[in-house]
């Protein structure tokens, strides 16, 4: 192999790995942010804050990446798919962080006051939706579509609980309007949750596309 | 479309020859793409011979009219002399054999009555190296046109020579030199007459070999604008090396290799997604 082709392969290689490493630090930033809710551990979601400095760092970096490999090598058919994948998982990663980050607002908040009720459902949806994004990522990472396709499908159980939980929270609020501020937040919460899944969903697309070069989001899902 | 038909029929399509029904499609791009998609010029079967050396295997393809289609491949994989089969440049040269039919506008140019002097002026050519005459900038344009008895008297030889230099897009530079050498013009200024020479003669059909790439980047750019207007009322095959001067100048695009034509589609079909790894690995960079 050319020289300049080994060059591209090194760079592309990076590009890889800083997305992984993107992926990983969004995944860790809804898990953590979910914990310091359930858990009650505000240190733990400030944390959450302090850390997304470094995210959007890391979302820079694969800016800059991605400039000079078209830049300099005007990568073609697989290797322009993958760049412009990367591309575009980076802000998608970068804003799933800042929906971990919300969450994490809202549990300081939340924190403060007594426990609306028991979490039950929400470590379901919040670990739901960080599987999503670990399995997202190793989609990417094995450059798996079938495994991509799949995974879109899991947004149906992210609405599903979504909806529950939506519901739940309602009855709360209508019985006792003094809980409407904890159950607004907590609403929140699982609306940032929801976003996070649709998010995955997105990347999922892109993955299609970098794959089999081909286009499926706004499209009616196969069956 | 069941997902195995579908994938059974994309199977097909990968290991078929290149057939006739399988023409280019039309691209999305208004702008790039003529409504009118009609083979100028197709290609089928065609084997090619020097001596007992078989260089070209069962070419099959389509050059839509008033479309460029680029040839790519590596060194020696045919591409040039696929190109010279199209106007019977390979006439030339002894102990060359031709096999399968080339036709334009559906006639078969290799048919025993076809006058070559009224082809090549049908089809014209333009080569790697720009070769004007060692003559004036007038004379060189205005060659093919006296030796083929086109023009009638000298105030039509003056506007075809004219007319031919401005489609050249070098008539603002050379209008005020028209009676000096030819070689004292620049490389890209040189080729650039090279193509209006040919034009003298309204080919409908022009050849390319690699004809930027001795340029340096603004000649060839010069060029590539130039391709882009002449595809407006000429079909344009050109063989290049470049791959992203055929991204950038090409509806369609043709990958050969060994003799053979391993893939042909749209340009953007092509350079983001081809069907075949051979030509993938091509235009990625990691062949061989």
């Amino acid at each position: 192999m050319p020289e300049t082709h080994r060059r591209l392969d090194e760079e592309l290689n990076a590009l890889r790995d800083k997305v992984l490493l993107l992926g990983g630090a969004a995944e860790g930033a809804v898990r953590k942010a979910m914990a310091s809710l359930i858990e009650r551990d505000s240190d733990l979601a400030r944390e959450v804050l302090a850390e997304d400095d470094v995210i959007d760092q890391m979302e820079l970096e694969i800016d800059e990446l991605t400039i000079d490999i078209l830049a300099l090598h005007t990568p073609a058919a697989r290797d322009l798919r993958f760049v412009m994948t990367a591309a575009k998982l980076a802000p998608t990663l970068e804003r799933m962080a800042d929906h971990a980050c919300n969450i994490a607002r809202h549990a300081i908040d939340l924190n403060e006051e007594p426990q609306l009720k028991p979490y039950i459902d929400l470590p379901v949806m919040g670990n739901l939706a960080a599987d999503m994004i670990k399995a997202g990522m190793d989609a990417f990472a094995e450059e798996d579509a079938e495994k991509a396709r799949a995974l879109i499908h899991h947004d149906d159980r992210i609405d599903a609980l979504y909806n529950q939980i939506f519901r739940e929270l309602l009855t709360y609020m209508i019985e006792d309007p003094k809980t409407i501020s904890r159950a607004a937040k907590l609403l929140f919460v699982v609306k940032h949750l929801e976003r996070i899944a649709d998010y995955v969903t997105n990347i999922c697309e892109q993955i299609v596309y970098m794959v089999e070069g081909r286009v499926i989001k706004h499209k009616p899902l196969e069956p | 479309m069941s997902m195995g038909a579908e994938l059974e029929a994309s199977r097909e399509a990968r290991t078929s020859a290149p057939s006739i029904s399988r023409r280019p499609e039309v691209r999305r791009d208004d702008a790039r793409a003529p409504s009118s998609t009609a083979a100028k010029m197709r290609v089928e079967h065609l084997n090619f011979f020097y001596g007992d050396t078989k260089v070209l295997h069962d070419i099959t393809i389509d050059f839509p009219e008033k479309r460029v289609t680029a040839l790519i491949g590596p060194s020696g994989c045919g591409k040039s002399t696929l190109l010279r089969t199209l106007n019977r440049m390979n006439d030339t040269m002894a102990e060359t054999r031709v096999e399968g039919r080339v036709l334009l506008d559906g006639e078969d140019i290799y048919a025993p009555r076809v006058d070559v002097v009224r082809l090549r002026q049908r089809v014209g050519m333009v080569f790697q190296k720009s070769n004007p005459f060692p003559k004036t900038v007038f004379d060189n344009v205005a060659y093919g046109l006296r030796i083929n008895g086109l023009v009638r008297s000298r105030s039509e030889l003056e506007a075809r020579v004219e007319e031919s230099l401005r489609r050249a897009a070098l008539w603002d530079e050379v209008k005020d030199r028209l009676h000096e050498s030819a070689l004292m013009l620049s490389g890209g200024q040189q080729q650039r007459l090279c193509i209006a020479r040919a034009l003298a003669v309204r080919p409908e059909v022009l050849l390319m070999d690699e004809p930027a790439s001795a340029l340096d980047p603004i000649a060839t750019q010069k060029i590539e604008e130039l391709i882009y207007e002449l595809k407006k009322a000429y079909t344009i095959i050109i063989v290049t090396h470049n791959m992203q001067q055929a991204a950038r100048i090409s509806d369609i695009t043709g990958f050969l290799w060994m003799g053979r034509l391993i893939e042909v589609g749209p340009t953007v079909k092509i350079f983001t997604n081809p069907e075949e790894k051979m030509t993938e690995d091509y235009i990625t960079g990691r062949f061989g």
